[in-house]
């Protein structure tokens, strides 16, 4: 394939108007000991057809979640997409725009990305969003980041509930810059243990619902954070559960970050996602990231344009608050149209599906012998404990279920655990099939 | 290529930095030179020390943002923040309207008054700042 | 000429002032499960009874809601997008088909290898293809954009000089003609940045650099071509000091348009670059992200890549995490899959040869250009050009007329500006990059645009000062934006 319109005879045209012989005139400045290896050892072309038919049986091999019954969550979850998301998302205006920062022939990008920083807003209680990051791991790192910022200090206290890959990223993200991170220890009851008061933290991660589904009593850990003079940070990878649960801003939390995935992101193998960060007023300038706002103008009408950018790296350069350049503006749109179509009452009653989906697949396993080793409260993703795990993950695989996330991936000491997620794509003929497949 | 005049009072001394400072009752005011705010545009934003901050000379204080750069601030001389222009908070334009007056930025109280003898007068500020735009 | 004219456009308000209670948007399935009561099992306190704010509206309102909104935006689906930089070549549609590929676009991240072997393939067969196209050894997809790239870069570099016993190495060297993001990158890794000048010539010089060649010397960022468009020439001079005085070349990969086929980032002495899919390999860039920034390098850092890699394991493909000297993960996943399944669809769609044709092409366009606009707009460097070409508004300016007034204007004639205002070391810039995939007529007619607009500059700036008038808004309140920020809708508006 070629997406190049040049014709022999528009060269030519060029060239004359350039004073250039041929087009390899016009690379004179690189030396030519650079160019002897130039020829690039590719595969051969394709046309769009058989481009199309290779990447197909490519991905053919896979198993999709579409294709079997999938209780796989663990921060990247197999929700339902409405068709019009795809559909207005995929509009080349919004897809092959760029960066708004031409505001006055970028307004549709502008004003959608305003509205998403409202709705993350009104999702978590909190008085600014900015307008998304990379995923829900560099929303926490860069959440911790922000925290040292604020705080003058390099400690960071993250709950043992934290997702582990986020904490992976926190710890890549921290290194160089000498940041200490201790881990808070999870209860018999799967809730982050209260802690003492830590006199030299920067911040304290809660995640709720946790990596193990246990939904964590935030608030409890606002008055040790302020005492201390750190900041709370409450973390979200399954923001459904912000339908029904109270929000990091109404338990006291001065940060809310994590991914929004959930809402109208394919699961694409994990990436493109969206992460989000939310804050209080006071903090705005040291929220990293881009900002949309609201202004007028010339004739005094409304509109909306890229603010607060000196705290970013174009301007500010090695002393930005972050190196981000992008958000992830096509997803963000995603999660705005979709928001917009399930709207208020709708993603409550999509909440409780799921709650109710969810209770009954832990009171069924549950009733087939199973244990649930963690007593706290959960919203749709929950540990039980699988005895002679690869036995039942090989039965599993014959009836087309991939009952949860094995938890020994993470931690060789959960040796039978599986983390299970139920959404509204698992119907009750799935849960009825997982509950059998993985009884004794 | 820059045509445009400046006011440098002759009252204040300056630093390469582009900060004035003013004695005024045994206090060192300061703020930014009518220049800075010219290349800075529209200032929205000034961050300010909290007040008791004990200051070196050379040390970053602050910083004042516009919509498309971001300048630091430099302490001209060593000693305490006695005072904050809190009217900035809300109307950091001031900085553009009156860079001399209610425009300021911190008053300290210095270590060495005579420090401000080493600063540059308005005429050696004023070649450097030609200085540095005719290059 | 063509100019942009009006059509039908209309306002539409905010998501939140369409909303009216007790509307309803996506209908649910009904769950054939008893409804639980989350106050059964959860503390009083820890539920909330409503998102207040959220929408509510139906299908259609959300429709037409986004419909409109698209309709005041420029993407390159309706025109030449000069953007400098960026890079903003045709996106085919051949790549969202791929990406949206049940057996793609459903696959779940943690599913286990044996679900996932096509992906990986894909996903091996991309790396193999970057590191043919960089001259490298090993690349990675996991950095979700560029500045993630360079950060992975200058993490990379950091864990070789303290693997090999030299930690006090943290000293990058980063020209003055380099995108913001090279400094911040460093400096978010807790390292020191020290800038370069180049040469009045637009061009790194080796001397710029003799006074840092230390032990304190970590590695070189270089952008080549660099920002001003143009190649730099003494590249290989500059990689044998900085190796010499025990140092690292990082390049910023996001010109590479201009060089694939033409010569090889790793024979100039490049150790490690990070390339932009979503400049160089088509990709949409979405009004700013999903970007991705996979990062190659040579052997001798092999064992510093993020967690996981892709290892072959007989017949099978398997994610490797057991890497001790890894600098761990940047990405909870394996970074934009999404988008650099986009990028290799492109790869295979071009091959070698198209490739080098792209880079051909792109570079004659942008000679082109500059050969029709150098009389009428200011250029202070006489080399030729690569990819894109820097003006400056030096000749507009005695008449009151700056940079951001013809790019306002442009937007009148149907384009979206070119870069503005970078790079920083020319006063003035307008850097203008029309990609391969834009016709002689396409470049005739952006000529013929930007003359236009010398000549009302000299004429009649006010045309030019006063614009843009044709789309939806007039010029936008900066000032007051970032002064009073209102960074969310309210009830009380």
């Amino acid at each position: 394939m070629s997406f190049v319109p040049h014709t022999p005879e528009e060269i030519r045209t060029m060239l004359e108007r350039i004073g250039a012989g041929d087009v390899g005139d016009l690379f004179e400045d690189v030396p030519q000991s650079l160019r002897s290896n130039a020829k690039l050892d590719l595969p051969p072309a394709l046309g769009e057809q058989e481009l199309l038919s290779y990447i197909e049986s490519q991905a053919s091999r896979n198993v999709p979640a579409s294709s079997v019954a999938s209780f796989l969550g663990a921060g990247a979850y197999h929700h339902f997409i409405p068709a019009a998301v795809d559909s207005l998302a995929s509009r080349g205006e919004f897809s092959t725009a760029y960066t708004p920062y031409q505001a006055e022939i970028s307004q549709g990008t502008l004003q959608a990305i305003f509205e998403f920083q409202s709705m993350v807003c009104q999702l978590t209680g909190l008085e600014v969003a900015n307008a998304s990051l990379y995923d829900g791991a560099s929303a926490v790192a860069e959440t911790a980041l922000m925290a040292m910022r604020a705080t003058r200090r390099s400690r960071i206290c993250a709950s043992a509930g934290l997702h582990p890959r986020y904490l992976d990223v926190l710890r890549t993200y921290t290194r160089g810059l000498g940041a200490e991170i201790e881990i808070l220890p999870l209860g018999d009851d799967g809730r982050t243990r209260p802690v003492e008061p830590a006199g030299d933290a920067a911040a304290l991660l809660i995640q709720s619902p946790n990596f193990f589904g246990c939904v964590e009593r935030t608030r409890g850990f606002a008055e040790a954070a302020h005492g201390a003079g750190a900041l709370l940070a409450g973390v979200v990878s399954e923001p459904l559960s912000l339908a029904l649960l109270r929000p990091p801003g109404e338990q006291g939390a001065d940060i809310a970050c994590g991914e929004v995935q959930s809402f109208g992101l394919p699961l694409s193998f994990g990436g493109p996602y969206a992460g989000f960060m939310a804050t209080r007023q006071e903090l705005v300038r040291q929220l990293p990231g881009r900002l949309i706002g609201q202004t007028r103008d010339a004739d005094g009408r409304r509109g909306f344009v890229m603010t607060l950018t000196a705290r970013e790296q174009h301007i500010r350069r090695q002393r930005a608050t972050s190196n981000i350049c992008t958000n992830q503006g096509l997803c963000a749109l995603r999660v705005a149209i979709y928001l917009a179509l399930v709207g208020r009452q709708g993603l409550r009653r999509l909440a409780r599906d799921c709650f109710s989906l969810a209770r009954y697949a832990r009171q069924r396993l549950a009733s087939a012998g199973l244990r649930l080793p963690y007593a706290a409260p959960v919203f749709n993703e929950f540990v039980v404990e699988v005895p002679d795990l690869d036995d039942r993950l090989e039965r599993c695989a014959e009836r087309g279920i991939r009952p949860g996330v094995p938890l020994r991936d993470f931690d060789p000491a959960r040796a039978d655990q599986l983390l299970v997620c139920v959404t509204e794509m698992n119907p009750r003929a799935q849960i009825d099939a997982l509950v059998e497949a993985l009884a004794a | 290529m820059s045509e445009k005049s400046y006011d440098f009072p002759e009252n204040c001394r300056y630093t390469d930095s582009d900060e004035w400072v003013r004695l005024e009752d045994g206090l060192a005011l300061m703020g930014i030179t009518d220049y800075a705010q010219s290349e800075l545009s529209d200032v929205v934003y000034v961050e300010q020390p909290e007040v008791g901050a004990q200051l070196e000379a050379g040390q970053n204080f602050g910083v004042v943002e516009s919509v498309k750069a971001v300048g630091d601030l430099v302490a001209p001389l060593a000693g305490e923040v006695v005072r904050i222009n809190t009217e900035l908070e809300d109307s950091p334009e001031l900085v553009n309207e009156e860079p001399y007056g209610r425009g300021w930025l911190i008053a300290l109280q210095p270590e060495d008054e005579e420090a401000v003898e080493s600063l540059m007068t308005a005429e050696e500020y004023l070649r450097h700042v030609e200085a540095r735009s005719g290059a | 000429m063509t100019q942009a004219r009006s059509g039908l456009v209309f306002e539409e308000p905010l998501l939140f002032e369409r909303s009216r209670p007790g509307r309803r948007g996506l209908s649910l399935a009904t769950p054939e499960v008893p409804q639980a009561d989350p106050a059964d099992e959860l503390e009083e306190d820890l539920l909330r009874d409503d998102v207040e704010g959220l929408p509510e509206l139906s299908e259609l309102d959300v429709v037409r809601h986004f419909t409109r909104l698209s309709q005041w935006n420029y993407g390159i689906d309706l025109g030449l997008f000069p953007l400098g930089s960026c890079t903003m070549k045709y996106n085919p549609r051949a790549n969202e088909r791929v990406a949206a590929l049940p057996g793609l676009a459903q696959l779940h991240p943690l599913a286990p290898d044996a679900d996932a072997q096509g992906v990986l393939a894909l996903a091996a067969e991309l790396e193999d293809a970057l590191a043919a196209i960089s001259g490298l050894d090993r690349v990675t997809l996991q950095p979700a954009a560029g500045a993630q790239g360079e950060l992975v870069g200058m993490m990379m570099i950091q864990a070789h000089h303290r693997a090999r016993g030299e930690p006090q190495r943290e000293r990058v060297l980063i020209p003055d003609t380099a995108h913001g993001t090279n400094p911040a990158s460093a400096a978010l890794n807790g390292m020191e940045v020290v800038e370069v000048p180049s040469g009045p010539d637009g061009l790194l010089h080796p001397e710029a650099l003799e006074p840092h060649l230390d032990e304190r010397l970590s590695a070189l960022m270089l952008t080549n071509p660099n920002t001003l468009g143009l190649f730099e020439r003494h590249v290989e001079e500059l990689s044998r000091r900085v190796h010499e005085a025990g140092g690292l070349v990082y390049l910023d990969g996001a010109n590479l348009n201009a060089l694939m086929g033409v010569a090889r980032p790793g024979d100039m002495g490049v150790d490690v670059m990070h390339f932009n899919l979503h400049k160089t390999f088509s990709t949409p860039h979405g009004g700013g992200g999903p970007g991705s920034g996979p990062v190659a390098v040579r052997e001798a850092l092999a064992a510093h890549l993020p967690i996981p890699v892709i290892r072959r394991d007989g017949d099978a493909l398997a994610l490797d995490e057991d890497r001790p000297q890894s600098i761990g993960r940047v990405h909870a996943f394996l970074g934009n899959a999404g988008i650099w399944l986009r990028a290799l669809a492109y790869v295979r769609a071009l091959g070698a040869e198209g490739l080098a044709e792209v880079t051909r092409c792109a570079v004659l366009n942008a000679n082109y250009l500059q050969a029709s606009l150098s009389d009428v707009y200011a250029r202070p460097h006489r080399q030729r050009v690569m990819h894109e070409v820097v003006f400056s508004d030096e000749r507009q300016q005695p008449n009151g007329v700056t940079t951001a007034d013809i790019a306002k204007r442009l937007m009148d004639y149907g384009y979206h500006p070119p870069t503005v205002y970078f790079p920083l070391v020319l006063s003035g810039a307008l850097m203008v990059e029309p990609t391969e995939t834009e016709s002689l007529e396409s470049l005739d007619e952006f000529v013929a645009a930007m003359r236009a607009i010398a000549g009302e500059a000299a004429e009649s700036p006010e045309t030019v000062t006063g614009a843009p008038t044709t789309p939806i808004l007039r010029r936008l309140d900066e000032v007051g934006a970032a002064r009073k920020p209102k960074l969310r809708w309210t009830p009380e508006g």
